[in-house]
C-alpha cells in the first residue's frame, strides 16, 4: 500500500490500541489459566486447589504476581550475563507476537497478512532460540542438558506439526488464517477435521510436545533434570518463561480451533438442524473451541504418565511424521478427485 | 504502483506489537527491580547441584546424538517451505509440474523411511 | 528522503553491522546471535521488496533450523576452549586472501546491478492474484527440472547421516 504519513500514524495508533487490549486480555487469560489449572487438578486428585487468597482463592494470581516481582534475582556466578537475560525476553516476544496474526473475529485482527501462517512458524523458530541460550547461559549442567533435550524435542516434533498444517493450507490454497477460517465454512464437512482426521490427531499431540506441557514435559522433569533450562531462573525472569509456557498454550488451541475445527463458524449441517445457533456471536464459538483445547491441556497434565526421552522420539519420528505425510497425500488425492 | 514509494504497511502492527511485548518485558523486569531485595552471598550464587558442591563446568563435551536430529530438522524444513508452496497454488499449476513437486515429495520421504529402516533414529543406538 | 530509502538504509546498515560484528566477536554462541540479527534483517529487506513469502521463509529457514544446527554443534563442543584458541587470520597472507576475497565479492556485486528494470511479475500483477500464489506456479511451473534437482541435493545428507554413527574403535578413535 501507499500511504501518506498522516495513514501511517493513524495506522499505528490504531494498532497500538489492538495490541494492547489483545496483549491485556491474553495476559488475565495466562494468569487465570495458572489458576484454573491447579482447581482442576486439585479437583482430579481429590483436594480442592488454592482457596486462602480472596473468595475461593480468586485473587491468587494477584498474589503469585507480587511474589514473582518480589523475589530476589539471582544471576548465577557461571552465568553468561548478557545471555542469561536475553533469553526469556526471546521466548515471551516471539511466542507474543504471534498473536498478532491471529484473527479473534472475523474483523479483529492486528495484523491482516498474506502469510499469517508463515509468521507463525517464524517466530516459533525465533523462540527455540530461547530455550537453548537459557539452558546455555545459565552455566550449570542441568540446564545446558535441559536446554538441548528440550531443543531437540522442539524440532523433531516441529516436523509433524508444519507438514500437518501443510494439509490445511493445501485444503484452503491460502497461508492466511482468516482465508483457511472460510475455506472451511464454505466445505462439505464445515471443518477440516473430517477429511484430516489424522492430520488433526497429529497436531493436537505435537502442540503438547511444542508448548513444553505433560506429558511431554521432559525439559522439566523435576526427577532427573530439577526443572530443565528454568533451574537457575527465579524471581521474574522465571516468571516471563512461565507466562511464555501459558501463552504458547493458547496461541496453539487458538491455531487448532481455526484450523481443523472451523475458528468462529459452526459447521452448515449443525446450522440446518438446529437455526438458534446462528444467533450465537462468533467470538464466543471461537472462546469455547479455544477453553475446551486449554481445559484439554490441563486434563492431560493431570492423567498422563510423563514419556521417558527415547519414546519421545521414537513417537515423533517413526510414528507421527509418517502419519502426517500419509495425511498430506490423502488430502492431495481428495483434492485432484474434485 | 511504483516500487519506489511501496511501504509494506501490513507488517507495521506486527512490528508495534514486537515493541509493546518487548516493552512489557522488560518493564516487569524493571518495576520487579526498584522492589525486591537484594541479599547475595557466595553460596546462593553457585550454579545449582541438588545441594552438592558445584563438579567442573557444564561446557563439555556432550553426545553427537543431537545433530542427526538437527541436519533432518534441516531438509525437512526445506521440504516444507516447497510443500507450503505446492499447497497455496495446488489447483493452479500444470499436471507436469504436479508430478515434478510430487516427485519431489516422494524423494524426501524414500530418504526418511532409508534412515528409519537403517536404525539411524534410534535414541538407544550406540 | 522517502519512508522506503530510510527503511532501507536502515536494514542495510544493520545487516552490514551485524555481519562485522559477528565476524569480530571471540564467544561463538554470541557470533552466532549476531548473525541472527543478520537473517531477521535479510527478512526486512525481502519485505521492502514486496517478498512477503521469501522474508518469512528465509527466517524459517536460516534462522529457525540451519543457526539452529550451528548453535547445537556449538553447544556440544567445548564452547570455553574454542574461545581460547587462535584466531583464523593469524598472519598477514590469510588476510590478504580474506581481503582479496571479499573484494571480488563486491566487484560480482556491483556487476549485476540494474537500474530501473521492469520484470514481469509487477506489483500490480502481485496484488492481482497475491504473493504466495504466484511465487508457488512460478517455482513449480518454470522451475520443475531444478526442483528435481534440489530434492536429490536433500537426498544426500538424508542418507549421509549414516557417518556420523560409525562405530567406535577399541581405542577410542573414531
Amino acid at each position: 500500500m501507499v500511504l501518506n504519513s498522516n495513514d501511517m500514524v493513524h495506522l499505528a495508533l490504531l494498532s497500538f490500541f489492538k495490541g494492547l487490549i489483545v496483549l491485556g486480555i491474553m495476559l488475565f487469560h495466562a494468569a487465570y489459566t495458572v489458576y484454573a489449572e491447579r482447581k482442576i487438578i486439585g479437583r482430579i486428585q481429590s483436594r480442592l486447589g488454592p482457596r486462602e487468597v480472596g473468595p475461593y482463592g480468586l485473587l491468587q494470581p494477584l498474589a503469585d504476581l507480587v511474589k514473582l516481582l518480589t523475589k530476589e534475582d539471582i544471576l548465577p556466578k557461571e552465568a553468561d550475563r548478557f545471555l542469561f537475560k536475553l533469553a526469556p525476553l526471546l521466548l515471551l516476544v516471539t511466542t507474543i507476537v504471534n498473536l498478532s496474526v491471529i484473527p479473534f473475529y472475523p474483523d479483529f485482527i492486528i495484523a491482516d497478512v498474506h502469510v499469517g501462517i508463515l509468521v507463525i512458524l517464524a517466530f516459533a523458530g525465533l523462540g527455540v532460540y530461547g530455550v537453548i541460550l537459557g539452558g546455555y547461559a545459565s552455566g550449570s549442567k542441568y540446564s545446558l542438558l535441559g536446554g538441548l533435550r528440550s531443543a531437540a524435542q522442539m524440532l523433531s516434533y516441529e516436523i509433524p506439526l508444519t507438514v500437518s498444517l501443510a494439509g490445511v493450507i493445501l485444503a484452503a490454497e491460502s497461508f492466511r488464517l482468516g482465508d483457511i477460517v472460510e475455506a472451511q465454512a464454505n466445505s462439505l464437512f464445515g471443518m477440516n477435521l473430517f477429511p484430516q482426521v489424522i492430520g488433526f490427531l497429529v497436531f493436537l499431540i505435537c502442540a503438547f510436545a511444542e508448548t513444553n506441557r505433560a506429558p511431554f514435559d521432559l525439559p522439566e522433569a523435576e526427577s532427573e533434570l530439577v526443572a530443565g533450562y528454568m533451574t537457575e531462573y527465579s524471581g521474574f525472569r522465571m516468571g516471563l518463561f512461565f507466562l511464555g509456557e501459558y501463552i504458547s498454550m493458547y496461541v496453539m488451541a487458538l491455531l487448532i480451533s481455526l484450523c481443523y475445527l472451523g475458528g468462529w463458524s459452526l459447521p452448515p449441517w449443525m446450522l440446518s438442524l438446529l437455526p438458534i445457533l446462528k444467533e450465537i456471536p462468533p467470538v464466543l464459538i471461537l472462546l469455547v473451541k479455544v477453553y475446551f483445547f486449554i481445559f484439554l491441556f490441563i486434563w492431560v497434565r493431570a492423567t498422563f504418565p510423563r514419556y521417558r526421552f527415547d519414546q519421545l522420539m521414537r513417537l515423533s519420528w517413526k510414528v507421527l511424521i509418517p502419519l502426517s505425510f500419509l495425511n498430506l497425500l490423502i488430502v492431495m488425492f481428495f483434492k485432484l478427485l474434485t | 504502483m511504483n516500487p519506489e514509494n511501496y511501504v509494506p504497511t501490513e507488517y507495521l502492527p506486527l512490528f508495534i506489537m514486537l515493541v509493546l511485548a518487548t516493552l512489557f518485558a522488560i518493564g516487569g523486569l524493571l518495576l520487579g527491580a526498584f522492589i525486591r531485595p537484594r541479599f547475595y552471598y557466595p553460596e546462593k550464587l553457585e550454579p545449582y547441584e541438588c545441594g552438592n558442591e558445584p563438579s567442573g563446568l557444564p561446557w563439555q563435551k556432550i553426545a553427537i546424538r543431537y545433530i542427526p536430529i538437527a541436519i533432518l530438522f534441516v531438509v525437512f524444513d526445506v521440504e516444507i517451505a516447497f510443500l507450503y508452496l505446492l499447497g497455496v497454488s495446488f489447483s493452479s499449476i500444470s499436471p507436469l509440474a504436479l508430478g515434478g513437486a510430487i516427485f519431489f515429495i516422494f524423494l524426501i520421504i524414500l530418504g526418511f523411511f532409508y534412515d528409519l529402516k537403517k536404525g539411524y533414529l534410534e535414541w538407544t543406538r550406540f | 528522503m522517502s519512508v522506503v530509502r530510510i527503511l532501507f538504509f536502515y536494514f542495510a546498515f544493520v545487516i552490514l553491522l551485524s555481519a562485522f560484528m559477528g565476524l569480530r566477536q571471540r564467544s561463538p554462541v554470541k557470533a552466532l546471535l549476531w548473525i541472527l540479527l543478520l537473517f531477521v534483517h535479510i527478512g526486512g529487506l525481502y519485505l521492502l521488496l514486496n517478498a512477503e513469502v521469501l522474508a518469512f521463509l528465509q527466517i524459517i529457514i536460516y534462522a529457525g533450523a540451519i543457526l539452529v544446527l550451528y548453535l547445537i554443534m556449538l553447544l556440544i563442543l567445548d564452547v570455553r576452549e574454542e574461545e581460547r584458541s587462535m584466531l583464523y587470520l593469524k598472519n598477514w597472507q590469510s588476510r590478504i586472501w580474506a581481503g582479496l576475497l571479499v573484494s571480488f565479492f563486491f566487484i560480482l556485486g556491483s556487476l549485476t546491478f540494474v537500474n530501473k528494470h521492469r520484470g514481469e511479475h509487477t506489483l500490480d500483477k502481485l496484488k492481482e492474484v497475491g504473493p504466495s500464489k504466484i511465487l508457488g506456479r512460478l517455482l513449480f511451473e518454470d522451475f520443475t527440472f531444478p526442483l528435481i534437482i534440489l530434492a536429490f541435493l536433500l537426498l544426500v545428507p538424508l542418507l549421509g547421516i549414516g557417518l556420523l554413527f560409525v562405530k567406535r574403535r577399541q581405542d577410542g578413535s573414531a
